[in-house]
C-alpha cells in the first residue's frame, strides 16, 4: 500500500511536471526590457527573441505594384459605373485593382472575386459594393484621421494582408444561458478579445459601435454619489486588455499603472491610441455598419450584425501596424500621403 | 538525532487501541466514524483519523454549504449549455455574477439576472456562520479558550464586508464579488482600478504589512521550533519554567540575534493577532472603499502619501478636453 501510494505519487509529480513544463507558454529568455518610464515605475516594454522573430514573420510585405501615371484618361470615361474613384486615371484605376486582387481577392479567383467577367460594371456580387465602401473607408482614414494614423497611413493590405476577411473582427456577443439561468453579463470565459480573462467577452458592444463611457475611475478624492460600477470597470478592463494584445504591448505603453486615469503621467501614445478608439468608433458607424444589408448569412455574427472592426484588424499584434512601414506613401490613389 | 533534520515527521505515535479523547457519554455520543490509522497522514500530523464530530451545527452547515455549491455549479454548468467538457476546461474562469447596478439592493432580482448569486450568498454566508458557531462550542465543551473561532470570525468578517455590508453601504448588491476563481480575481482587479488603485489605502498597507507579517513570523516561529526539536522543543509551555531546555535555547537565539525575544507563550499571542489583524484592517479598508473614499491615487495625492514622480515625456493632456478634432 505504501509502494503504491508512493509510486501514484511519483507519477502524478512526473505528469504535473511534464504538464507544466511542456503546456505552459513560457518565454524562451533572454527578455528583453526596454525602459519607457521614469525608473521605479516599472514602466516597461517586454519581448524576447523569438515573439521579435514572429512579430517580423507576421509583417511581412506584399510585393510592391509599379506606380501608375495621373495623367490620361479619366478612370471614368474607360469604364462604366465608376463611383468611388472618379477622381483616378486609367492607369492609377488599373494599379488599385491589381493591388485589390493581391491584397484581398481569394489567389484563385482574383478579379471574379468582386466582378463578373462578363459585365465588369454589374453590381451584382456583394464583394463589389463592400469593396467600394471599404475604398471610401481608406481614404477618409488616410485624410481626415492623421492625428492616429500620421503620414503612415493605410492601405487594404493593412488589415487584409492577403485574406479576403481580415483575420480581426468582431461580432456582439450573444446571450449564454437560456432560461431562468445566470447570464452574467457576458462575464467568465476566456476568449481572444479578453485576453484570456474571465472579464467580458464583447467589451465593445456599445463602445466601439456606440459613445459608451470608458473612464471609470473618479476624478475626486471624496465620493459624490454612486460613480461607475464595477461591471462598468470590467468591460473597460476587458477593453483595454484587447487593446494591449492587438498591439502587443502592455499596459504601460500608455499608462503609468499607479494612477491608470491620470493623463498627465501618461505616455503620449495615450493621446494617439484615444484618436484611435474615435476613429475606430466612426468608422464602425459610418462604413462597417451601412454594409449592414449587404452580408451574406456567412458574414454575419451570432446575433445576425455584420463584422466591425477594432484595433486588432489593422494592429494584428504590432504596437505600428506593419511595424510602422508606409506602402500608403506609395499609393495617392488611396487616399496616402504621396512620397516627393 | 537526525530525525529531527527530516522535512516530515520521522516519529508516529501509534497506539493499540485509538484514543477516544476527552468528553462524557452524551458528547460522546455525537462523535461518529470508526478511528484508524493512516501511515501517510503520519508523516504530516496524527495517523489516528477520527472519530469525528459533526452535531447540529455541522450539519446544518454542511446542508446549507451543499445548496450553495449546487446553486453555483449549475449555474457555472447552464453557462456551457451543460457541455461537462467545457465545464471542465473552462471551470477557472466561470462565474456567478452578482445583480446588475440597475437592481440596486432589491431582495430578490430576476434568477438569471443576480438572483441565484444572492441565494448562494444567502446559503454560503449561512454555512460559514453555522461552521462558526461548530467551532465556538467545541472549544467550549472541550474548556478551551476561543480563540480560533474569533481569529476565524476575522476572516468572516472581511468575507461579510466584501459581500453584504459594504454592497448594501453603497446600495447596490453589483458592488459584491461573483463567484468563481479567476472572477473573483477580476473583480478584485477592477475593484482596485475603479478605486483609484488600492495601495493607496492605508488600511489595505496594514492589511498587507500584517499578512507578510504573518508569514514571517510563521516562518520564525516555525523554524525555531524545528530548531531545538531534538531537546524536545515542541513541548514549548511546559519547558518555560526550566534552564538548558528547548525553550530557553530558542529564546535566547532571538535575545543573541536581535536583543529581544518572544516567550513561548506570547509567540503565539503575536501570531494570532497579526493573523486575526490581516483581515481585520483589510476589511476596514474595503468598508471606506467608495463609502468614504473614492480614489484612493488623489486621497494619497492630497495627504501626501503618493509621491510625484519627474516628467520625461512631452506635456500629455487629455484629448477629450482640448477639443482636438476627434
Amino acid at each position: 500500500m505504501r509502494n503504491l501510494v508512493l509510486l501514484f505519487a511519483t507519477a502524478a509529480f512526473v505528469l504535473l511536471t511534464a504538464a507544466m513544463l511542456f503546456t505552459a507558454g513560457w518565454s524562451h529568455p533572454p527578455i528583453h526590457g526596454l525602459q519607457t518610464g521614469y525608473r521605479g515605475l516599472a514602466m516597461d516594454q517586454l519581448s524576447t527573441n523569438a515573439s521579435e522573430h514572429l512579430l517580423k514573420l507576421a509583417n511581412t510585405l506584399p510585393d510592391p505594384i509599379d506606380k501608375a501615371s495621373a495623367d490620361g484618361d479619366k478612370a471614368t470615361s474607360a469604364y462604366k459605373n465608376v463611383q468611388v474613384l472618379t477622381d483616378l486615371s486609367v492607369d492609377q484605376f488599373n494599379r488599385v485593382m491589381l493591388g485589390l486582387s493581391a491584397w484581398v481577392a481569394p489567389q484563385d479567383q482574383g478579379c471574379t472575386y468582386c466582378h463578373n467577367p462578363d459585365n465588369m460594371a454589374d453590381d451584382n456580387l456583394y464583394t463589389k459594393k463592400v469593396a467600394r465602401v471599404m475604398l471610401k473607408m481608406t481614404r477618409h482614414i488616410n485624410q481626415d484621421w492623421q492625428a492616429h494614423v500620421g503620414t503612415v497611413g493605410v492601405t487594404c493590405y493593412t488589415c487584409h494582408r492577403g485574406q479576403p476577411v481580415p483575420a480581426n473582427l468582431w461580432f456582439k456577443g450573444g446571450r449564454e444561458t437560456a432560461g431562468f439561468a445566470t447570464n452574467n453579463d457576458g462575464l467568465g470565459h476566456p476568449n481572444k478579445i479578453n485576453g484570456s480573462t474571465g472579464l467580458s467577452t464583447d467589451p465593445f458592444s456599445g463602445y466601439l459601435d456606440g459613445d459608451g463611457v470608458a473612464r471609470v475611475q473618479a476624478t475626486q478624492a471624496l465620493p459624490v454619489g454612486f460613480g461607475a460600477p464595477i461591471q462598468q470597470t470590467e468591460k473597460t478592463y476587458a477593453l483595454m486588455m484587447s487593446l494591449s494584445t492587438s498591439l502587443g504591448v502592455n499596459c504601460t505603453y500608455c499608462h503609468n499603472s499607479r494612477a491608470f486615469s491620470q493623463w498627465p503621467q501618461s505616455t503620449p501614445q495615450r493621446v494617439t491610441a484615444w484618436h484611435g478608439i474615435q476613429m475606430t468608433r466612426e468608422l464602425n458607424a459610418q462604413y462597417l455598419e451601412t454594409l449592414q444589408s449587404e452580408w451574406p448569412p456567412n458574414r454575419l455574427g451570432p446575433t445576425g450584425d455584420g463584422p466591425k472592426l477594432y484595433c486588432a484588424t489593422c494592429h494584428q499584434g504590432a504596437p505600428k501596424p506593419l511595424l510602422g512601414v508606409s506602402l500608403a506613401k506609395d499609393w495617392p490613389e488611396l487616399g496616402g500621403v504621396a512620397t516627393p | 538525532m537526525s530525525v529531527y533534520e527530516n522535512v516530515f515527521t520521522q516519529v508516529q505515535v501509534r497506539p493499540d487501541i485509538p484514543e477516544f479523547g476527552v468528553g462524557d457519554p452524551l458528547i460522546a455520543r455525537e462523535r461518529v466514524g470508526k478511528p484508524s490509522f493512516e501511515y501517510w497522514l503520519g508523516v504530516i500530523g496524527n495517523a489516528q483519523v477520527g472519530p469525528i464530530y459533526l452535531g447540529g451545527y455541522g450539519i446544518a452547515s454542511l446542508i446549507f454549504g451543499f445548496f450553495a455549491l449546487e446553486i453555483i455549479g449549475l449555474n457555472m454548468l447552464a453557462s456551457v449549455h451543460w457541455s461537462p467538457i467545457q465545464f471542465v476546461r473552462q471551470l477557472p474562469w466561470l462565474a456567478l455574477e452578482p445583480p446588475k447596478p440597475q437592481y440596486g439592493i432589491m431582495i430578490l432580482p430576476p434568477l438569471a439576472e443576480g438572483g441565484w448569486w444572492l441565494m448562494a450568498g444567502f446559503f454560503l454566508t449561512s454555512a460559514v456562520i453555522l461552521w462558526w458557531l461548530r467551532m465556538y462550542t467545541r472549544a467550549v465543551a472541550l474548556g478551551m479558550g476561543t480563540h480560533t473561532a474569533w481569529a476565524f470570525a476575522s476572516a468572516i468578517w472581511l468575507y461579510l464586508v466584501l459581500g453584504f455590508i459594504r454592497p448594501l453601504l453603497m446600495g447596490h448588491w453589483s458592488e459584491a464579488v461573483p463567484f468563481g476563481i479567476f472572477p473573483h480575481l477580476d473583480w478584485t482587479a477592477s475593484f482596485s482600478l475603479r478605486y483609484g488603485n488600492l495601495f493607496y489605502n492605508p488600511f489595505h498597507m496594514l492589511s498587507i504589512a500584517f499578512l507578510y507579517g504573518s508569514a514571517l513570523l510563521f516562518a520564525m516561529h516555525g523554524g525555531t521550533i524545528l530548531a531545538v526539536g531534538r531537546y524536545g522543543g515542541e513541548r514549548e509551555v511546559e519547558q518555560m519554567l526550566y534552564r538548558g531546555t528547548a525553550a530557553e535555547r530558542a529564546a535566547l537565539f532571538w535575545r543573541w540575534t536581535m536583543g529581544f525575544n518572544a516567550t513561548m507563550e506570547s509567540i503565539h499571542r503575536w501570531a494570532w493577532w497579526f493573523a486575526v489583524l490581516c483581515p481585520l484592517t483589510g476589511g476596514i479598508g474595503i468598508l471606506l472603499t467608495g463609502t468614504v473614499v473614492d480614489n484612493w491615487y488623489l486621497w494619497a495625492v492630497q495627504h501626501n502619501v503618493a509621491p510625484s514622480y519627474p516628467h520625461i515625456f512631452p506635456p500629455v493632456v487629455d484629448p477629450a478636453t482640448t477639443g482636438a478634432s476627434q
